[in-house]
């Protein structure tokens, strides 16, 4: 990789980090979820749910071709 | 002249293995055709998406590895390698982490398959320590951080002195070589004894499996005979 397309790239990097900065302002401690002795960042209380979340879509969703699979089974 | 007797059974190792191998593991259940139909269901493949994930963190670390912490610290290829491996093992822990509610709800350890279970509930415990080990040998502030917070948690279950969380090299050594070893070898234990036994069927099918024929092993023509550890495989109707 030549240094110009090295640069370009690092360049992206810092526009992408301050945009992201623009968003979420990291530039302060981590804000936490505390329960009695429970005591959770919200970062991570985040990818719980986000898991939770999935993880029932999963359930719910119809996979794709499945209902042509069981149909074509039936018939055979 | 008379014909020459017949050679005896090779008592070779090499066939000994072969034949336990195929015996254990016929092909046909190591490379089937197709799986059963009920497989066609979003909460199957996040085992598919674990060892997915565990692959571009294997691609990922062997370039870190290669290339050492002045790079992925410095440079802009270095720091997008350096998060391509992050991401990638926090991707590894997220879909691990709902592969495993899914079995557990669905109690993937029916049918003989207890084993299945064990190999994936240590290879979930064995990759713990290679995050925490792959966290503290960030060769930053962080990382130093971790360590020095995490060595209590060693120290104060009498284990501090066998694993010193601020000792790079020894983290680095766990990290690099003997728990990525140790994940790899239980995920192909976890994968070879799923298409040994077959992929958990749904409960209400489960009813309907005794009754079936289960599917042949080595030929479609050899009598049908249960497998070796009494795992319930679904009829050849329901394959995909």
């Amino acid at each position: 990789m030549t240094l110009t397309a090295l640069a370009s790239l690092h360049l992206l990097a810092l526009k992408g980090a301050a945009l992201m900065g623009a968003i979420v302002n990291l530039n302060h401690p981590a804000h936490t979820v505390d329960w009695e002795f429970i005591h959770l960042s919200l970062a991570n209380v985040i990818v719980i749910g986000l898991m939770l979340l999935v993880f029932v879509l999963a359930l719910l969703l119809p996979f794709p071709g499945a209902a042509k699979r069981r149909e074509s089974e039936r018939a055979s | 002249m008379s014909a020459a007797p017949s050679a005896p059974p090779s008592k070779s190792w090499t066939v000994k293995v072969r034949e336990k191998g195929v015996e254990a593991l016929p092909p046909d259940r190591l490379l089937p055709d197709g799986q059963p139909t009920y497989v066609a269901s979003w909460i199957y493949i996040f085992g598919v998406a674990s060892i997915a994930s565990l692959i571009v963190i294997i691609l990922s670390g062997s370039i870190l590895t290669l290339k050492g912490p002045a790079w992925w610290h410095y440079t802009s290829v270095g720091h997008f390698f350096n998060s391509i491996h992050l991401w990638s093992v926090e991707l590894f822990f997220f879909v691990m982490v709902v592969h495993l509610w899914g079995k557990y709800w669905m109690a993937a350890w029916r049918g003989g398959r207890a084993r299945v279970w064990i190999t994936g509930a240590i290879t979930f415990l064995v990759a713990v320590p290679a995050a925490l080990t792959g966290y503290v040998s960030q060769q930053n502030f962080d990382a130093q951080w971790i360590a020095t917070q995490a060595k209590d948690s060693m120290n104060s279950v009498g284990i501090g002195a066998f694993f010193n969380l601020t000792n790079f090299g020894q983290m680095y050594s766990y990290h690099i070589l003997l728990l990525p070893i140790a994940v790899v070898l239980l995920v192909s234990a976890h994968v070879l004894l799923v298409r040994r036994n077959g992929v958990v069927p749904p409960f209400e099918l489960e009813q309907k499996l005794p009754a079936a024929a289960p599917a042949p092993a080595v030929a479609p023509d050899a009598p049908s005979e249960p497998s070796g550890d009494g795992a319930a495989q679904p009829p050849r109707e329901l394959q995909g």
